[in-house]
This record gives structure tokens, C-alpha cells and sequence, in this order.
């Protein structure tokens, strides 16, 4: 597998298995109009995976997307720890949401300048679609906050448990650092002053409290997994494994 | 006086609007009928919900959760237009929860497989076009505006059911197996939704004296099965009935009784998933109730 | 606990007048906005979207339909077709 292939299955892991955690609100959302805005996310994240994997089968000439998608193992998987947690309450998973989106927004604002034309494309048609999610979620975060002193204490806690694994949005490996060389990728470390700033922004008008850094996740670039991953896999590739000359 | 004003509008194919006059039957009909097709739409996302997370390829996945997506849009513009009719969509999730209000009783059969999600686009939302393309002339027009943007969207819908099961009818032995399997569990519960014999029907007279029904069941069901009978023949499929034949005198089909012991049983909450289906609509609402009172209190919060 | 319904109208091309589409639950007018969106734009249907709390309409009744309306009825000199123009007439 080449460099900038790898590079481009980080992110298209991370929005194809927020994706696949999102999709599983169907029908179990707080009202109906939040099950059609998380489905929403979950098909534009869909669309995202798939304008990536598409890119990387083009660069790579043989496998095809689906079978990135459908035929890898956990340890081939490049996705965030935090995309593979399990959604827990409607809290737990806007404050994921909301946490990530942030990211993608300042993200694929540098992606945007990437001298590879088609990630540069993708980027800025992803943008538009991000910075909707991200009015959704930090909306709801700030009326989870403000709300009732329930909802503040649950979003509370979603925030607390979940901090641990946005250490990975900021880190900058050996594959990261040559991209950033190539002009191709974006330097992550430089994203956390803004994404600092945002985040204060919205938990401050939601009144919640930043919690203090402490141990990080990490592992996802090497392929390093949480025991989710491997559940979800099992049941995202299922059909595929089991039927393997089938077209679907 | 008020009655007579009120049918002549309904005779020269008028529309009734929310703050017309209307008899209290009407009403009551209306309300009961068009709750029940939303409760249907969102009921019927568990069933083909249960598939998104294992659907076989993105594109399939992208398309079922469209597909899914569309079904809680659908049950919303029900909603909304029930709720012209002066009842809140609280009442009305409360009438489901009771087990007061009825829902399409095709969604209290479980999905066992892909090729359901197959069967469910091509027959059940098959079925539903038949039912909805002849209530977009219905005589309310809240009602009647919802079924005619309903049924602009639901076209795909049927579509990307065909597409499924003509692609596992030719596909590998196993997926042409899957696909037969989904339609003889399906077929005998799809031709059901049309509801019980005309003649069996206490309300067919008033729904059609007052235009909101403007086909009758047993006519609607026909229309469906003469039109399916020669899609499931063009992929290589069977229907499971033996007494299928067609008719040449009367240019259409001939068709086999349905057991309607099993309809019965169906629709009075004896059906394989009608507890599951009714328990998971209620957990989903008791869990977001802490979320619901949050965005109110913060909304009073502003207000103030 | 009710929720707050808010109508919903579409512009669905600049240069078009909005249009009614039905109506949505939010407790608040960002919300409203966003599940209005959500629920009626899906097909690419707008390019504007207006919110009104359901309590703010107005609306004339059924009863007012006669002296409301009939009157503009018979008025027919407000239509350019009740003129006689001469054969030959352009641009008129």
C-alpha cells in the first residue's frame, strides 16, 4: 500500500465507521425529527467514506471500494478510536458528534489546500456538509448544557468520559509529517489552537466544564483498536464474508 | 343545512380544508385513518432498520438509510396533516403505545434476511403506492397535498426493492434461494395490507361516500397483484400461490383466499414482532424524554 | 409535555414567492429551522426556508369567504380581457 493510500483510509475509516455507529439511531432517536438529522449526518458521512475509498481505488488499481470497506480486518483500520465507541445516549453521541465535527471543519479546511486536486475537491464539498453538522451538534450541546440540571449532568459526563480520545485528532506521525511535506496532507498539530477556541466557545454558552487533559487514547495509525471495532466489523461485513463470489 | 353545504363540496370534488365544517364522523375517520398511515411509516423503520448496519455494499447501505430516512419524513407529514384535525402528535403516540391506534400489520413480520429488504421495496411499498396514488385525490387537503409529495418520493422506494431482488433472482444460487425464500414469506402479508374484503369492511361506506377512500380494498388489492404478479415473472420469481391464474374474461387475475384467521390474528396484536415493535417505539420515546424537556427548558429559558 | 409546531414555507427558487409545506416541532426558532430543512429540502427543494410559531398565523374563516372574496368576483373590468382592442393593436 503506498503512503498517500494510507493516508487517505485514515479518514475515510474515520467518517465510513461514524457513519455505520450513527445509522444504528434509526428509529430509536428522542423524536422524530432527530432521528431524520442523525440519519442526515449518517448518509452524508456515508457519502464522504465513499468519495475517499473511490479516490484510494483509483490510486490503487485493483482493490475496490467495497472491498475496502467489506474486506479488511480490524488491524487494517485507520478510523479514530473515537468513531468506534458505542453511541450511549442521545448526549454521549452529540457530544462525539459535536467534539469531531470541529475537527473535520478545521480539517478539511487545510485538506482544501492540498495540492492532490481530487482531496482538495472532496474537501471543500465535505465542508459544506460539516459545517451543518456542526450547527446541529453544538446546538444541541448547548441545550443539553442550558437545559435541564439532568440533561447538564449527562452532557457533563459524556464530555468527561469521552475527552480521553480526542487526543488523536492532534498527533503527527511519520506518514502525517511526509504528507505535510508533499503538500498533499494537513499538519494536525497546528489544528489545536483553533479547535481549543471552538470548543471553549460552545461548552462556555452551554455552561459545561472543559475537563483537564489527562492520559490520551492512541494507536488508530497503526491500526491499534478499541474491542469495538471488531463488533462492528463483524456485523458491517457480514453479508460480503459469508457470500463471497456474491454481487450485490 | 351545514351537512348539505359540506357534501356538495365533497360531490364537485372539492377539497376540505381545517377550518371548514366538517361532520364529527369525518373528522374521527380522518384522524383515525391518517394516524394509522404514519404510525405505519415509523413503525415500519424498525423492520427495515434492522438492516442498515449489514446492508452488503455502500451503495446498498447508502440507499437503505435514504430509503429509511424518508419512511420518518413520510410519518411526519402524516402527522403533521392529522394534526390539523385538532389532536397532538403527543395523543396520537399515546393511542400507540395503548395499543388504541392500529399501524399496517405487514411490519409486525420480522426481516430475516437481505433479500427482505428486497421484498419490503418491492411488494409492501409496491402496495403502498397502489393505496397512495388513489388517496391523492382524497377529499382533505391536508391529506390529500401529503399523499401527492408522499408518493414523488416513494417511487424510489419501490425501485430499490425491485433492483434488489432482480439482482439476487440472477445472482449465485444461494442469493436467488434468499430472494424466493423472502417472497413466499412476504407475498400472502403484503396482499393483506389492502385490509379485510369489502364486503367485510364496516367503513368502506362513508370513506367513499365522503371521498376520503376513493378506490375500494378489494380493488386496490387486485390493481397490485396484477401488476406484480408479471415483475416476480420477468426476474424468475414465484409467487406462493397455487391458485393464481389469469383470468381473460375478466383481464385480470385470479388469486387464492387469504388466510384470514392469520389477519386477524395480526392486526389484534398477535402478530411475530407486534409486541417487539410497540416495545421498542416506547423505549425509544421514554429515553428521549430527558433530552425533549431539555430543548423546552432551554427554549423557556430564552423566552424569558 | 407538547411540543411547539411551527409552520414551514419553502422558497424553492430565487425569484419565487414562498411557498406553505406543511409544519414541524422545535422549542426553539434555530431548531425549527434546522428540522425544517431536514424534512422538507431532502430533494434539493429550497433555497429559503421561513418558520412561524403555528399560534402567529391568521387566518380568515370559511364564514368570511363570501363577503371576503365574492365581491371581487363580479369586478370584471380589473381583468384585461373584458377590453376590446382594436385589430392590429400591438404592444397593448
Amino acid at each position: 500500500m503506498t503512503d498517500i493510500e494510507k493516508y487517505i483510509l485514515r479518514i475515510a475509516d474515520t467518517t465510513l465507521i461514524l457513519s455505520q455507529r450513527l445509522s444504528e439511531w434509526c428509529s430509536k432517536g428522542p423524536s422524530l425529527e432527530e432521528d431524520i438529522a442523525l440519519s442526515n449526518i449518517s448518509l452524508d458521512l456515508l457519502g464522504q467514506a465513499n468519495g475517499l475509498l473511490e479516490y484510494v481505488s483509483k490510486l490503487n488499481g485493483e482493490i475496490s471500494p467495497d472491498e475496502y470497506a467489506f474486506k479488511r480486518d480490524e488491524r487494517e483500520f485507520y478510523n479514530f478510536q473515537i468513531c468506534e465507541i458505542e453511541n450511549g445516549h442521545f448526549g454521549d453521541t452529540i457530544m462525539r458528534q459535536f467534539l469531531i465535527d470541529i475537527y473535520f471543519k478545521l480539517y478539511y479546511q487545510e485538506l482544501e489546500k492540498s495540492k492532490d486536486e481530487t482531496l482538495s475537491a472532496l474537501a471543500t464539498k465535505s465542508l459544506k456538509e460539516v459545517s451543518y453538522h456542526l450547527r446541529h451538534s453544538s446546538n444541541w450541546v448547548i441545550r443539553l448544557g442550558d437545559g435541564t440540571q439532568e440533561s447538564k449532568d449527562k452532557i457533563q459526563k459524556s464530555l468527561n468520559n469521552i475527552w480521553k480520545y480526542t487526543g488523536e485528532f492532534f498527533e503527527m506521525d511519520e506518514l502525517d509529517k511526509k504528507m505535510l511535506e508533499e503538500k498533499i496532507g494537513v499538519n494536525n498539530k497546528n489544528l489545536k489552537k483553533d479547535w481549543d477556541k471552538l470548543v471553549d466557545e460552545t461548552l462556555n454558552m452551554a455552561k459545561l466544564k472543559r475537563p483537564e487533559d489527562g492520559y490520551m487514547m492512541t494507536g488508530s495509525r497503526k491500526g491499534i483498536h478499541t474491542e469495538m471495532l471488531g463488533k462492528i466489523l463483524s456485523e458491517m461485513q457480514y453479508l460480503p464474508r459469508a457470500y463471497p463470489d456474491a454481487k450485490w | 343545512m351545514q351537512e348539505q353545504l359540506f357534501q356538495k363540496k365533497i360531490d364537485a370534488e372539492q377539497k376540505i380544508e381545517p377550518k371548514d365544517w366538517m361532520p364529527e364522523g369525518y373528522r374521527s375517520h380522518l384522524i383515525r385513518q391518517i394516524s394509522q398511515h404514519a404510525h405505519s411509516e415509523i413503525i415500519g423503520m424498525q423492520p427495515e432498520g434492522n438492516w442498515i448496519t449489514r446492508a452488503p455494499s455502500l451503495r446498498a447501505k447508502m440507499i437503505l438509510l435514504a430509503k429509511v430516512q424518508d419512511e420518518a419524513g413520510h410519518g411526519l407529514y402524516l402527522y403533521s396533516a392529522c394534526e390539523t384535525l385538532g389532536i397532538s402528535r403527543n395523543e396520537l403516540n399515546c393511542q400507540l403505545h395503548q395499543g388504541k391506534a392500529k399501524y399496517s400489520s405487514i411490519f409486525n413480520y420480522p426481516t430475516l434476511s437481505w433479500a427482505d429488504m428486497g421484498a419490503i421495496g418491492w411488494l409492501v411499498d409496491g402496495a403502498a403506492i397502489v393505496n397512495q396514488v388513489s388517496l391523492q385525490k382524497t377529499s382533505y387537503g391536508p391529506y390529500s397535498r401529503g399523499m401527492i409529495k408522499i408518493c414523488k418520493e416513494e417511487s424510489f422506494h419501490q425501485r430499490q426493492g425491485y433492483e434488489i431482488m432482480s439482482e439476487m433472482a440472477n445472482g449465485t444460487k444461494e442469493q436467488k434461494e434468499m430472494a424466493q425464500d423472502a417472497l413466499n414469506r412476504f407475498w400472502w402479508p403484503s396482499i393483506m395490507m389492502f385490509g379485510p374484503h369489502d364486503s367485510d369492511s364496516p367503513r368502506t361506506g362513508n370513506a367513499m361516500k365522503w371521498k376520503i377512500k376513493r378506490k375500494t380494498n378489494d380493488e386496490l388489492r387486485q390493481d397490485f397483484i396484477d401488476k406484480t404478479v408479471a415483475q416476480a415473472e420477468l426476474i424468475g420469481l414465484k409467487i406462493p400461490d397455487p391458485d393464481l391464474k389469469w383470468n381473460e374474461e375478466r383481464g385480470s387475475y385470479d388469486f387464492g383466499e387469504i388466510d384470514w384467521d392469520e389477519f386477524w390474528d395480526v392486526v389484534n396484536g398477535k402478530g411475530p414482532c407486534n409486541e417487539q415493535r410497540l416495545n421498542h417505539h416506547i423505549k425509544a420515546h421514554e429515553d428521549g424524554e430527558w433530552v425533549r424537556k431539555a430543548a423546552k427548558a432551554y427554549a423557556e429559558k430564552q423566552n424569558s | 409535555m407538547e411540543a411547539t409546531i411551527w409552520e414551514v414555507f419553502i422558497q424553492s427558487k430565487n425569484g419565487l414567492a414562498h411557498k406553505h409545506v406543511g409544519n414541524i416541532h422545535a422549542e426553539d426558532k434555530e431548531m425549527a429551522l434546522q428540522n425544517a430543512r431536514d424534512l422538507y429540502t431532502r430533494r434539493n427543494e429550497g433555497s429559503c426556508i421561513w418558520v412561524v410559531k403555528s399560534e402567529y398565523i391568521v387566518s380568515s374563516v370559511p364564514e368570511d369567504e363570501e363577503s371576503f372574496f365574492d365581491p371581487s368576483n363580479d369586478k370584471v373590468y380589473r381583468h384585461p380581457t373584458f377590453y376590446k382592442m382594436p385589430d392590429g393593436s400591438k404592444h397593448i
